[in-house]
């Protein structure tokens, strides 16, 4: 066998032939022409704007807006700025997608682990739970859901009353009682923040003691009783003002008080049932990934099911939850959008009637765009750096 | 090894006609078998024989469907039924090594030690960690106590779940076998650790083809196969004169090289 040596001098070698060459070359061609395509589009949008006559640039924002919107979490009025409209949008988006994530969560994971149940009629239940919500489109349980809130409950004036004439429930929305302010208030925040540290405290101390005597602490049930307990304590020693501002049929509607309104439950309900269905395909699926040697080990020693399930099953399966269940999260944020269907006033909305009224489409676009990515970045870097916490150790 | 009366010994499990099917498969057809005290077992017997599914029964990772299976603890007869009480009560008395070691991958060395014995046992740390470290010395691997499974080796893996079992002080252990997914080079330290714990009286309980530990170690060798126990007897005699045909021909296969 004679294989002569290769020459240690490198060989010569034409430039197209090169790797290093041809991969400068290639990458140089690729951002050459998506620059070149970007700076087609920009200016031939700009020069058509300029045409039509139609103004750009963000100075519209500090405009007076001039349209209602029916459910603020901030003082607004049609006096207010469009910088404000969109800003009650985006909020109205937030609260709908984070209490959506919380509560689909919690749901979801309920019904994954419920769907693992020996008990047959349980897992059958949250087997149709998931085949029944996710295999509708999200757009037609809103559009029931919200037919069902305004159809099956009466008008206001036939509204039902509940606990001595304080709660209404019409098609209008829940109506209940919210305190009058009173200086107590601030106080009873303070409150919640020691109750708060107080269950920090008493979930330590727990921790410690079993470590040191063996025997477990309801930690959670005291905690909470922490956290709720103080601020009563505090509301009882500020004399215990009870000014409540009671709703009250006025005309067609109620007054006083405060309202969840239809849109809002409806929206938070479809998205809610909706991706719950996923979420427990993801969780059944992340405990049905383990090795079902972790479940015998942890039997054989004598854990119960339930300990099992939360010292080991569910510790692990969260590894293959977390990436997942992200893009569960992104998809609540942004299927929140689709409250324009049903009216709930998210960012959409406000961004639509912005557009309607300025006619700049362009910058209402880049605004909604920017707000969306924001968010979902958030969430994607909140959760990718989550997933890396609970990685496993290896070599 | 040193001849000891097991005939004087309690008997601490009994199975009596025990049978299961999976669907139409019969894998145990009416196993009778009584574990004295101290008593070491070896199963074997061609794959798919039921080794595996009796000892499993005997801690109910499977259930059986005839027959009654006891296991005494603390001198009190607990026959395993569908009562969740029964089932925790033995598996507290009963530890279990599996072939594919099945240690918790999201938990140090300590914290696999010590899962148990808090949870179940309601323990205190400190004391549970004390044994736990015994423990990793007595498995010669007391180093390792922070580091987490996926750093460990097969042998080690293996040796710390022996000592997982048996930081919950049990008086029975089941092994199924704990040597086959292991390299060759890390059986013996496996075999070693087993039998030390042997010589200390654990009544043990073990599926494995390692014929040489069941000579050293066994005080009754158990050949199953198509789900019966077909023939058992001390390990002089069940290797010298085999009575039954298909024992005969289950060691030449396993015996001849």
């Amino acid at each position: 066998m004679a294989i002569a040596h290769a020459p240690h001098a490198k060989a010569r070698v034409a430039p197209w032939n090169d790797p290093v060459i041809r991969g400068w070359f290639f990458q140089i061609v690729v951002v050459g022409a998506v620059a070149l395509l970007a700076w087609y589009l920009v200016s031939n949008t700009l020069a058509n704007l300029e045409r039509q006559k139609i103004a750009t640039g963000f100075d519209y924002l500090s405009r007076e807006a001039g349209f209602e919107i029916g459910d603020t979490l901030i003082p607004y009025s049609p006096a207010s700025t469009y910088a404000r409209a969109l800003l009650v949008g985006v909020l109205n988006t937030l609260r709908v997608a984070v209490l959506g994530i919380l509560l689909a969560t919690i749901l979801g994971t309920l019904i994954g682990v419920g769907r693992l149940s020996p008990n047959w009629l349980l897992s059958r239940l949250c087997e149709w739970y998931v085949e029944l919500f996710r295999n509708v489109p999200l757009l037609l349980w809103l559009f029931l859901i919200y037919k069902v809130i305004s159809d099956a409950f009466p008008g206001p004036r036939q509204a039902i009353s509940l606990l001595w004439s304080s709660v209404f429930l019409s098609n209008r929305g829940l109506y209940f009682p919210v305190p009058v302010a009173h200086d107590v208030h601030r106080w009873m925040g303070v409150g919640l923040l020691v109750g708060i540290a107080a269950a920090w405290g008493i979930h330590r101390w727990a921790k410690a003691r079993q470590a040191a005597t063996g025997q477990p602490f309801p930690s959670i049930i005291a905690g909470a009783a922490a956290i709720v307990g103080v601020p009563i304590l505090v509301w009882l020693l500020g004399g215990a003002p009870l000014d409540f501002s009671v709703p009250a049929l006025k005309g067609f509607n109620f007054e006083g008080g405060t309202v969840i309104q239809p849109e809002f439950t409806a929206l938070l309900v479809g998205l809610v049932v909706y991706t719950s269905a996923f979420v427990a395909e993801i969780v059944r699926s992340g405990i049905l990934a383990l090795h079902k040697g972790q479940s015998e080990a942890a039997y054989s020693l004598g854990l119960t099911r339930g300990q099992a399930m939360r010292l080991v099953l569910l510790p692990q399966a969260l590894r293959v939850i977390v990436p997942p269940m992200t893009s569960q999260y992104l998809n609540i944020t942004k299927n929140s959008s689709l409250a324009i269907a049903i009216g709930y006033p998210d960012l959409v909305a406000s961004v639509n009637v912005t557009i309607n009224q300025t006619g700049q489409a362009v910058e209402n676009v880049l605004i909604i765009m920017a707000a969306y990515l924001s968010v979902s970045l958030s969430i994607s870097l909140f959760m990718n750096w989550y997933n890396r916490q609970i990685a496993l150790k290896e070599r | 090894m040193a001849v000891r009366n097991l005939d004087a010994a309690p008997t601490v499990i009994e199975l009596d006609q025990v049978n299961k099917w999976y669907g139409q498969f019969h894998v145990l057809t009416d196993i009778d078998l009584q574990v004295k005290q101290s008593e070491k077992i070896v199963i074997c017997g061609p794959s798919g024989s039921g080794k595996s599914t009796l000892i499993r029964c005997i801690n109910r990772l499977e259930e059986h469907q005839a027959g009654t299976i006891a296991v005494s603890v603390d001198g009190r007869r607990i026959e395993l039924t569908s009562d969740v009480k029964n089932v925790e009560a033995i598996r507290k008395e009963v530890g279990m090594v599996f072939q594919s070691f099945n240690l918790f991958p999201h938990l140090t060395i300590l914290d696999n030690l010590t899962l148990a014995p808090i949870w179940v046992k309601k323990m205190p740390k400190k004391e549970a960690e004390d044994i736990a470290m015994g423990l990793l010395r007595r498995v010669r691997i007391p180093e390792q106590a922070q580091k987490y499974p996926g750093q460990l080796s097969g042998g080690q893996q293996q040796r710390v779940a022996i000592a997982r079992a048996l930081c919950m002080r049990p008086q029975i252990m089941l092994f199924d076998e704990p040597t086959s997914a292991l390299d060759p080079e890390m059986v013996k330290e496996v075999l070693d650790v087993m039998i030390e714990l042997a010589g200390e009286g654990m009544t043990m309980l073990v599926v494995t083809h390692e014929m040489g530990f069941a000579r050293s170690v066994a005080d009754r060798v158990i050949f199953m196969d198509r789900g019966e126990i077909v023939e058992q007897g001390p390990p002089t005699e069940f290797f010298a004169n085999p009575r039954n045909e298909r024992t005969r021909t289950f060691l030449s296969q396993i015996l001849h090289h």
